[in-house]
């Protein structure tokens, strides 16, 4: 190349220099302006999320005086469990809160006095004695569950200096509660029971225990059915079926049934599960079931992925010291896909416990109130149960909303790093 | 150019003749349109028209060749002649290759090793391979050399498999710069060494014929001529086919040497004979570095 040639390259080279620096700076303030957009989103979803759910994590409970009086509890004597565990203790607490303000006559007030306390106190007082009878006849101090509409006063959620008529609490309980809180006898705790309760009718008794074990149950079913059968299917098709029409077509197929709206799965499962087979409704078993016809596309998808990126070499490496086919893929190629296989069945997994619709159709959106014992028992999950409490009108369901949201994304984020943290773990080079 | 002497004995491959080459005019024997002998008198593989195929491409166009007991064979040629092809037929390596097609004979002692009913794995077994790219296993070094014994439970006790995986990496020559490390990953040794790690793992398995694939092309002179000490040593037992794109190498460990061009066998003869009188204009075109 003469001198002269060489100088009109670099003149052509300045010439255009500027132009592709100039794209490739646009494309890059582009890109970083999609991810900053995308942060904020999520940024603002997880923000209105906490924001209005946090508050869930506490309840309100209100210092009572609590006489158990023999002549209320157990009028014969006898301590017979049918008796305890029948008994009126919801008129121990009437009497503590007459007792507490003297002044309240009428019957209807003495019915907005006796509501400021939950549905569920008399439980906890019918739990102590039963557990321990020699209570009875005693007196002491407990800190018993207020209801759901003095708890969202406490949290602020009512407004205390809105008119009358336009707040769900009268001005006497107001005063009332204005009361306790002057003698500090109401306090919030950290609500345990929304995580280990069941759902309930009640929002300061509804807890999303129930939905966990549902979601729990269900998702093992999911594991233990998807993973070995999408694992055994994707070595098949990858290591061992022959090339040809019939395995092409069952590729395009299950390609197919990673794009099915999962709302028809659960059609399926209703029609073949529960009317065909008689299995029960709206158990984990049968969500287990519908659930795996979800993930196992996901799953053989990812693990055929997973098989595709072990190098031939490796193979050839075992077949050529003699190894029988069989050998290669279960001594060196399925310990080297594990790690992506692992990962394409979290992520699957993560979907499943996502999952809301295919589990309407098979019932598991019923009002449960016990939680499930095992796979065969009444159940709802997380999703449904969010679903569930979304739809209803108590404002204080609305940060049970937001807190059992909190709790899904909760375990879809540690599902989630597992699964990178499992991809970085194993990563390989060859 | 196109110039065939009239009186030659020799048939001229095809795609030889329209390439305008014309070969060297010759009485001796040959077979398929192959310079030379393809025979041999003890031989221990036999491949006779064997055609392979990758989809609808003809690879390996007709070719016929005796590999002889105790007897090392340089198969020599440009890149992508068809050498790598050839060599993975002799343990129908090429089975893993959907699209790979396979015509002919090839006998290893009297048993065609295409027969249907015949099973791969002793086949492999006795017919080992060292592949043209290194492939460890992702494993320790202890376990890429173990494994074959270990699967075909060729060892009794661990001392024993110690005894082989020491040996196996001794004749390798790579048993100084491991034996101190031999549970480290066998991917994390350098290219040579993974490929002298491969060298270590086909011969532990002890099989009677060795095909080696370029198996010095990652490695510097000194371990080359390790390699090529082994190469030596093993054939006093077993049989070896190498591909190499080295001449020296061919020269100095080979008895016999193949020169392929295009999918064909061009000539084949003792290696002496080939380095210093090649018959056919190809072959010394490629030996004095015209062309490859
Ligand atoms: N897996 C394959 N699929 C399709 N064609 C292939 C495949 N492997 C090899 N070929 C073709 O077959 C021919 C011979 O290839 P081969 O690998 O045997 O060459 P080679 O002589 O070993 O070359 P090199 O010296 O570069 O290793 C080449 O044209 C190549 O493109
Ligand atoms: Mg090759």
């Amino acid at each position: 190349m003469s001198k002269q040639e060489q100088i009109r390259t670099m003149d052509r080279v300045n010439a255009t220099l500027k132009q592709r620096y100039g794209r490739e700076r646009r494309f890059r303030r582009f890109g970083f302006f999609a991810v900053l957009l995308g942060l904020t989103f999520v940024g603002l979803m997880f923000l209105s999320i906490i924001s209005k759910g946090y508050s869930a994590f506490q309840q309100t409970r209100i210092l009572m005086d609590i006489e158990f009086t023999e002549s209320i509890i157990d009028p014969a004597g006898e301590r017979e469990y049918a008796v305890l565990s029948s008994a009126n203790y919801a008129g121990l607490i009437k009497q503590s809160l007459r007792a507490l303000y003297p002044e309240v006559k009428g019957r209807k007030e003495k019915r907005e006095l006796y509501a400021i306390v939950s549905n569920g106190a008399p439980l906890v007082l019918r739990e102590k004695v039963l557990a321990d009878p020699a209570l009875i006849g005693t007196r002491t101090q407990l800190w018993l569950p207020a209801d759901d509409d003095i708890d969202m006063l406490i949290k602020g959620h009512i407004d205390r200096t809105v008119p009358e008529s336009e707040r769900r609490i009268k001005d006497n309980v107001v005063a009332w509660i204005e009361k306790l809180e002057a003698d500090q006898k109401i306090e919030k705790f950290f609500n345990l029971t929304f995580l280990t309760g069941g759902d309930s009718r009640e929002p300061e008794l509804a807890g999303i225990g129930g939905a966990v074990m549902g979601s729990l149950y269900t998702l093992i079913i999911t594991l233990l059915l998807s993973f070995p059968m999408g694992v055994a299917a994707a070595v098949y098709l990858e290591e061992f079926a022959p090339r040809n029409r019939w395995t092409d077509l069952v590729e395009v197929n299950i390609n197919n049934l990673a794009a099915v709206p999962s709302i028809v799965f659960g059609l399926l499962g209703l029609a073949v599960f529960i009317n065909f087979f008689g299995l029960p409704r709206s158990a984990p078993l049968v969500g287990g079931m519908v659930l795996t016809l979800m993930t196992l596309p996901t799953i053989i998808i990812a693990s055929r992925a997973a098989l595709k990126a072990v190098p031939p070499s490796i193979r050839e490496a075992a077949l050529g010291v003699g190894a029988s086919k069989m050998q290669a893929v279960f001594h060196h190629v399925l310990p080297l896909s594990m790690p992506g296989m692992l990962t394409g069945t979290i992520i699957g997994m993560a979907q499943a416990l996502g999952e809301t619709a295919p589990l309407l159709m098979i019932g598991m959106v019923a009002f449960i109130v016990d939680i499930p014992g095992g796979a065969m028992d009444p159940a709802t999950v997380l999703p449904v149960q969010i679903f569930l409490w979304a739809d209803s009108p108590e404002r204080a369901f609305m940060e049970k909303t937001s807190a059992a949201i909190m709790v899904l994304l909760g375990f879809l984020i540690v599902m989630n790093v597992l699964a990178v943290i499992l991809r970085k773990r194993f990563e390989r080079r060859w | 150019m196109l110039s065939v002497t009239p009186d030659t004995a020799i048939a001229v491959p095809a795609s030889v003749i329209a390439a305008g080459f014309s070969p060297v005019a010759d009485e001796s024997r040959a077979i398929n349109g192959t310079v030379g002998d393809i025979t041999v008198a003890d031989p221990r593989m036999t491949a006779r028209n064997v055609n392979v195929y990758y989809g609808d491409k003809l690879a390996i166009n007709n070719v016929s060749l005796d590999i002889g007991k105790n007897e090392v064979v340089a198969m020599i040629g440009p890149s992508g002649c068809g050498k790598s092809t050839f060599l993975r037929c002799l343990n129908r390596m090429n089975d893993t290759i959907d699209i790979c097609r396979v015509e002919g004979e090839i006998r290893l002692d009297e048993q065609d090793i295409y027969d249907s009913s015949l099973d791969v794995v002793p086949l492999r077994a006795q017919v080992g391979m060292v592949f043209q790219k290194p492939n460890p296993f992702p494993k320790s070094i202890y376990d890429n050399v173990a494994y074959g014994p270990r699967i075909h439970g060729l060892t009794s006790s661990k001392s024993e498999l110690d005894d082989i995986v020491e040996e196996s990496l001794l004749k390798a020559g790579l048993w100084d710069e491991v034996k101190d490390r031999l549970d480290e990953t066998g991917t994390g040794l350098s290219g040579g060494q993974q490929q002298r790690l491969c060298i270590a793992r086909t011969i532990a398995v002890a099989p009677e014929v060795i095909l080696m694939d370029e198996p010095c092309s990652a490695l510097d002179p000194i371990a080359t001529a390790r390699v090529e000490e082994l190469i030596d040593e093993l054939r006093e037992q077993y049989t070896i086919a190498i591909v190499t794109h080295s001449m020296q190498q061919a020269a100095r460990v080979s008895q016999r040497t193949a020169y392929f061009h295009l999918g064909e066998l061009v000539e084949v003869g003792k290696t002496d004979d080939i380095f210093t009188n090649p018959r056919h204009r190809l072959t010394e075109d490629y030996i004095t570095g015209r062309f490859g």
